[in-house]
């Protein structure tokens, strides 16, 4: 943890970053997740660098953001892929099928849930629930839900994802 | 060229509606962007408007688009009919969806033609007291899943010493086999906005928060698109309709935890802190978000609201079955061939539901479990699927309603690997505050495991049976305190289940 001053000035641009979208909440602590998310969405993950201005903006404890950080699940602490695709898991997914899918896919792309493939174009996530419960299984590919995937329908999201 | 409808709804983008919009508005019509009628197995459907109403064609694909002949709204191996014919939309009883999948989902116009903001113009004439006693005589309860009294909850907020109070809806739906708050706000989120606005008259506050789960993006933009347009047309903000009332709503995202579904953990979520669970009593109503009286409902409560307060509140109760008054909006899910959102009276039969309108299961193959009310919701075994749904018969047959998720399962399930993955479903989305709940889910699943392999059967089926007990009675909060539940009725159901052969550890 002591590397974490010079990490910060490493690192302006996570800083600057974090500083920014705090203030564009009006540094209000309580907005916390939606900063976090902004920040991710910006930077790709939340990198540890970013934290300690973060915490100040908002006059927390690195502590106490660390702390949120780690809770959450969609908070990720290293850099993904250029494109997420969550699996869900959940039991109506599963009625149709969803863990032989998750196995399919693991072997097809040769990553276990949680892990970005080699060529860095995809990292893998489960999900438990995408509301797609009537036309399961489901996954979503950057924010867009699909639903009734099949092996075939799998291959053409990963083509594109590559493309 | 013809006016046609496809909806806007995550779910039928999920299976090609945005590409069937796009062919169609290539060919020239006008596309509108509905809600989703909730016809999952339909979508994507589009409908034609004619002069007899609208003719719906489904599920279309983006091949089928120039085929279909929608200036005559003829006929086409595709072509439904009028949609509201429809067995499936006919015979539901639909006062919470009644809009749902007719509009254009943020038009406050289209919106007020269709019944929208009369609950919220009575409103704005009566007293708080009197939205309260109105909602009361509803006999409207929780459709999160504990079924609380709604009025009730209200009543305490209102009579709190008046100063900042607070409306939170609880819009992270993270059961599985659930869909409907979804469905609300990407199809009808204005009246999600007018059921808190309600609220908030009746209790007094003048600020709100929509909880949202981030495995909504659809839900998160739609909703914000909607609190726009309702703030342009003077629905949202200070002076409401040019009264003194006010009411400011604001989205904010969950980032992926099951447990911020739990009102508290949602709390301390909102206030940007880790989601864990406040231990009750204070209730939120008394000292809820920053430690002010809360109302917190979920979006299918206060989506109930607006046709109480238009239609009053005997109306809605005249729906229902004994104690559980009203419709409740059901999500039919999983392995199902005509899955999608059933809204009936309480007191509807699993069978009418799964058999009459999901027509069985996907498959084909015979049903032979059916989870009910979520990962914390009972497995029901196929025979008992004449069993009422209310929250006391299903209460008295040790499940729940819950949220009105309806998971089945066809006969190749596996009921302990089911009864596992409620298990392992609780250690990994416990909050961590009390150890029957964070250790013992994790030990369910060591001891599952250890039964499928044959290891000590019946001591080990003991030992679940002890750690069940022990989470139930020792768990704050009903994560940890439910999922006993699905894991004990799987046992008791399906014993030949956790009886099989041991497997072959590689299999
Ligand atoms: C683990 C857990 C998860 C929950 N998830 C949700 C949820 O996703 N949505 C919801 O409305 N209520 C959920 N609840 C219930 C809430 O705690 C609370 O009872 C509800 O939001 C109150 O609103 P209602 O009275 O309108 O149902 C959950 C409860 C628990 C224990
Ligand atoms: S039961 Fe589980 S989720 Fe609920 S408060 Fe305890 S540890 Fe947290
Ligand atoms: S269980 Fe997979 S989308 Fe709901």
């Amino acid at each position: 943890m002591s590397g974490k001053t010079t990490l910060l000035d490493l690192s302006p641009r996570e800083a600057t970053a974090a500083r920014e979208i705090a203030l564009r909440y009006g540094n209000r602590p309580d907005a916390l997740l939606e900063i976090l998310h902004d920040l991710q969405e910006h930077l790709g993950f939340i990198p540890e660098a970013a934290l300690p201005a973060l915490a100040k903006s908002l006059n927390l404890s690195r502590a106490e953001v660390h702390g949120v950080v780690t809770f959450y699940h969609d908070y990720r602490r290293e850099p993904a892929g250029r494109h997420i695709i969550k699996v869900c898991r959940a039991e109506a997914c599963q009625s149709m099928g969803a863990n032989e899918l998750v196995s399919m896919i693991e072997r097809f792309l040769k990553v276990k849930l949680g892990q970005t493939t080699a060529d860095g174009a995809i990292t893998l996530e489960a999900a438990y629930c995408l509301g797609n419960c009537a036309l399961s299984p489901a996954v979503m590919v950057d924010g867009k839900l699909v639903g009734r995937v099949d092996a075939q329908k799998f291959e053409t999201i990963v083509a594109e994802c590559r493309s | 060229m013809s006016k046609v409808y496809v909806p806007r709804d995550s779910a039928a983008r999920s299976v090609g509606a945005d590409e069937v919009a796009e062919a169609l508005a290539k060919l020239g019509h006008e596309v509108i962007r509905n809600g989703s009628r909730g016809l999952f197995f339909l979508e994507p459907l589009v409908e034609v408007e004619t002069g007899e109403g609208r003719i719906a064609y489904g599920p279309v694909t983006a091949g089928d688009v120039a085929s279909l002949p929608l200036s005559t709204a003829g006929a086409h191996k595709l072509r439904l009919g009028k949609i509201e014919d429809h067995p499936y939309l006919k015979n539901q009883e639909r006062l919470t969806f009644a809009r749902c999948g007719i509009t254009d989902p943020v038009s406050v116009s289209d919106y007020a033609r269709h019944g929208g903001f009369e609950g919220l113009n009575k409103a704005l004439g009566l007293a708080g007291a009197a939205i309260v006693a109105e909602v009361t005589e509803s006999g409207l309860r929780g459709r999160g899943g504990a079924g609380f009294p709604t009025g009730i909850k209200w009543k305490t907020v209102h009579d709190a010493p008046a100063g900042q109070k607070y409306v939170c809806c609880n819009a992270d739906e993270g059961d599985s086999g659930t869909f409907a708050d979804r469905m609300v706000m990407e199809g009808d989120p204005l009246m999600l906005i007018e059921g808190m606005a309600i609220a908030a008259l009746a209790v007094g506050a003048t600020k709100g928060y929509v909880y949202i789960r981030s495995e909504y993006p659809d839900a998160i933009a739609t909703m914000k698109e909607a609190i726009a347009s309702a703030a342009a047309a003077k629905w949202l903000g200070d002076n409401i309709q040019g009264t003194d009332k006010s009411f400011h709503l604001e989205v904010r995202r969950g980032a992926g935890a099951y447990i911020c579904g739990e009102e508290t953990a949602m709390l301390e979520s909102l206030e940007g802190k880790r989601g864990t669970v406040r231990p009750k009593p204070p209730i939120p109503a008394l000292e809820g978000l920053f430690g002010k009286p809360t109302v917190i409902n979920n979006v299918l409560s206060f989506a109930a609201v607006p046709y109480i307060l238009s239609h009053g509140g005997a109306a809605y109760k005249n729906y229902g079955l004994g104690r559980s008054r009203g419709t409740l909006p059901f999500q039919l899910a999983g392995n199902i061939r005509q899955g999608g959102l059933v809204e009936k009276a309480f007191g509807v039969t699993l069978r009418e539901l799964v058999e009459g309108f999901g027509g069985g299961t996907f498959s084909g193959r015979a049903i032979r479990a059916i989870q009910v009310g979520g990962p914390l919701g009972a497995y029901l075994p196929a025979s008992q699927m004449d069993m009422a749904l209310d929250y006391e018969t299903f209460a008295a047959a040790g499940a729940m309603v819950g949220h009105g998720g309806i998971v089945v399962f066809d006969e190749t399930v596996d009921m302990a690997a089911q009864a596992r993955f409620a298990m392992e479903f609780c250690a990994i989305e416990s909050c961590g505050k009390c150890t029957p709940c964070r250790i013992g889910s994790t030990r369910g699943v060591e001891v599952i495991d250890k039964i499928v392999a044959g290891e000590d059967r019946d001591a080990n089926l003991d030992l679940l049976s002890d750690l069940c007990q022990t989470m139930t009675d020792g768990s704050l909060c009903a994560m940890g305190g439910l999922t006993p539940m699905p894991v004990m009725s799987a046992i008791k159901h399906f014993p030949e289940d956790f009886d099989k052969p041991a497997q072959i550890a590689a299999e």
